[in-house]
């Protein structure tokens, strides 16, 4: 981005700019293009298709009426959302009120500058990449207790209290499972990790050593109570706090906070995918560096929105944990859990320093073997059930 | 040492606990959805799948109405109205009006069951939303009707015969227990 600008700059641009200027601007305009041509579209198309999903697990149809399928419903929730009276409750903090929504949405979007699209195609490759992400994500348990406290509501409070506790724990396990991917990458930097692996599964750090393997699931695990989502819930849990720390938000407000969490399992996602998935890599099937980059980016986005399936699926399937069962299951099962996987991506370094392709290999027929089973179990379910099939994803 | 074996155990359970349950979920997005898309979006009309003694909104056959006012008194909330005049001179009586207030109508069926030729009978119809509740009062007679007389040996007019007919089809189908259809009118009479 700065390399643009610079030459830019140097072929005679903007002159009579001060050069500062020129920066902030182009800052604003890349976070302006970033937001409205590609996040905000993301996190509303991904609203509907959470709906869809989650409707035919529960036998049931979604949104299909506003435009083709209702892919367009996004776009209704929105202008209405807009339409709406903007309510600051007379006993609320008005500032920390008004305030609130957008520093969870700076936290959330703030992610976007390191996400790796492709070997090109990333806003700012920081050598503390992924240590960035890990703290601006925790910028939205800082706007979401605003949001609990500036209401002056109990379920609010209880709402963006929980929030907190919940947040500030499952950060443990999700930055010692970060931790042992660093362990092998020896990098930071979210390029540097992807290129530490190669485009093949038995390549991926998924598959490194079966720690890695235990690793990726306590991080997506832990990501998704980071996120607030189901079945780790609690902050917004509706037969409880009536809508934790959104209750008293009307409106574009309220929409924020949903616009943040439904982009953030984009995010979600996109970390694991870098993470543990490969990222952008892809087998050297072109030289043509527009196409490479297309085809990196598809295959990133792919990978990264399997992930955002499976925490729809997940939605679907799992109750809502309570409040104690969270914390013990962060603090008695996966911190230390982590900690295992730490401790033996460590031990595996100094026994197989250069790593051990066979243990890859067999870690990658482990995970076929379990696929194969899931399916099997899936096979059974259908055949118990004797149900009718529809596979169309439309009706 | 069982505190660990518990550990473990828990930990096992979980896993394997929430494998089956993504795989039954999962079986769930190849199923067809149960939802029925009401109004618009059906092969037919919701109104032609209904079963026969579905009680929708009470429709009368003024031609087959003898007057007998049995569901006016029969009706435990008093929806319908009848009014019935004689003219002087060539004593034929005749209908002013026979309204029902679907309003008020709560559906049981007693005015159904104990119609003698089966001319008030529940329609399968039951979309009744208007803007107005006196939209809802329906007016079977418009102009004054002639009660009708039930002829000895049966009906000798095919236009009317067929309509008795639909009328005693409906009473042995409706007013009788589901395992008696069809063998009522030979118990009763």
């Amino acid at each position: 981005m700065q390399q643009l600008v610079d030459q830019l700059l140097q072929e005679g641009y903007f002159q009579g700019l001060p050069k500062d200027a020129i920066y902030a601007g182009s800052m604003i305009l890349a976070a302006f293009v970033v937001l409205s041509f590609f996040v905000a579209p993301l996190a509303g198309i991904t609203s509907w298709l959470e709906r869809r999903v989650w409707a035919r697990i529960q036998s049931r149809v979604g949104p299909n009426r506003v435009g083709p399928q209702g892919i367009l419903q996004w776009l209704a929730d929105g202008i209405k959302n807009l339409l709406k009276e903007d309510i600051i409750p007379a006993a609320a903090d008005k500032w920390l009120f008004a305030f609130a929504p957008y520093v969870v949405f700076v936290g959330f979007l703030a992610t976007f500058v390191v996400i790796p699209f492709g070997s090109q195609l990333i806003v700012a490759d920081l050598n503390i990449g992924i240590f960035y992400l890990l703290a601006v994500t925790s910028l939205v348990v800082v706007g979401i207790l605003m949001a609990g406290w500036a209401s002056n509501n109990k379920w609010s409070l209880l709402g963006g209290m929980r929030s907190a506790a919940q947040i500030v724990s499952y950060e443990i396990p999700a930055g010692l499972a970060v931790l042992t991917v660093i362990f092998v990458a020896g990098t930071m930097s979210m390029q540097g990790i992807i290129k530490a692996q190669g485009w093949a599964p038995w390549d991926w750090l998924l598959f490194y050593n079966p720690f890695t393997f235990v690793a990726f699931f306590l991080y997506f695990t832990a990501a998704l109570a980071e996120g607030n989502r189901t079945p780790f819930d609690i902050p917004e849990a509706e037969s409880e706090l009536v809508a934790g720390y959104v209750t008293e938000y009307s409106g574009m407000r309220f929409l924020f906070f949903f616009f943040a969490e439904w982009g953030n399992l984009y995010v979600i996602g996109a970390i694991a995918t870098t993470l543990f998935l490969g990222g952008w890599q892809v087998p050297p099937v072109t030289d043509n560096p527009v196409l490479l980059g297309i085809l990196q980016f598809v295959v990133f986005f792919l990978k990264a929105y399997l992930w955002v399936f499976v925490a729809m699926w997940v939605r679907g399937t799992l109750p809502r944990v309570r409040v104690d069962q969270l914390m013990s299951l962060c603090w008695k099962y996966m911190v230390p859990l982590s900690f295992i996987c730490l401790l033996g991506t460590a031990a595996w370094m100094v026994v197989f320093p250069k790593g051990n392709r066979v243990a890859s290999i067999g870690m990658f027929l482990i995970g076929l073997v379990i696929l194969g089973l899931f399916f099997k179990r899936v096979n059974f379910q259908i055949r118990h059930a004797r149900p009718e099939l529809y596979f169309k994803p439309y009706i | 040492m069982t505190a660990l074996v518990k550990y473990v155990i828990n930990i096992v359970e979980t896993v394997t606990t929430i494998f089956e349950g993504m795989a039954i979920t999962f079986s769930h997005f190849m199923r067809r959805p149960m939802t029925i898309q009401y109004p618009d979006r059906i092969e037919k009309p919701v109104q032609e799948t209904l079963p026969l003694r579905y009680r929708g909104i009470l429709e009368v056959d003024m031609d087959i109405c003898t007057g007998c006012l049995a569901c006016e008194r029969v009706c435990p909330i008093t929806c319908i109205t009848i009014g019935i005049e004689m003219n002087k001179e060539t004593k034929q009586r005749t209908f002013t009006h026979f309204d029902i207030d679907i309003c008020k109508c709560m559906y049981c069926g007693l005015c159904a069951e104990v119609c003698p030729t089966g001319s008030i009978r529940h329609s399968q119809e039951f979309e009744g939303a208007c803007y107005n509740p006196a939209g809802l009062v329906r007016h079977f007679v418009t102009e004054p009707v002639p009660l009708y007389k039930p002829k000895k040996g049966g009906e000798t007019d095919p236009g009317l015969a067929t309509k008795v007919e639909i009328g005693q089809k409906y009473l042995d189908e409706f007013a009788t227990p589901e395992e008696k259809v069809g063998g009522a009118g030979a118990e009763e009479g």
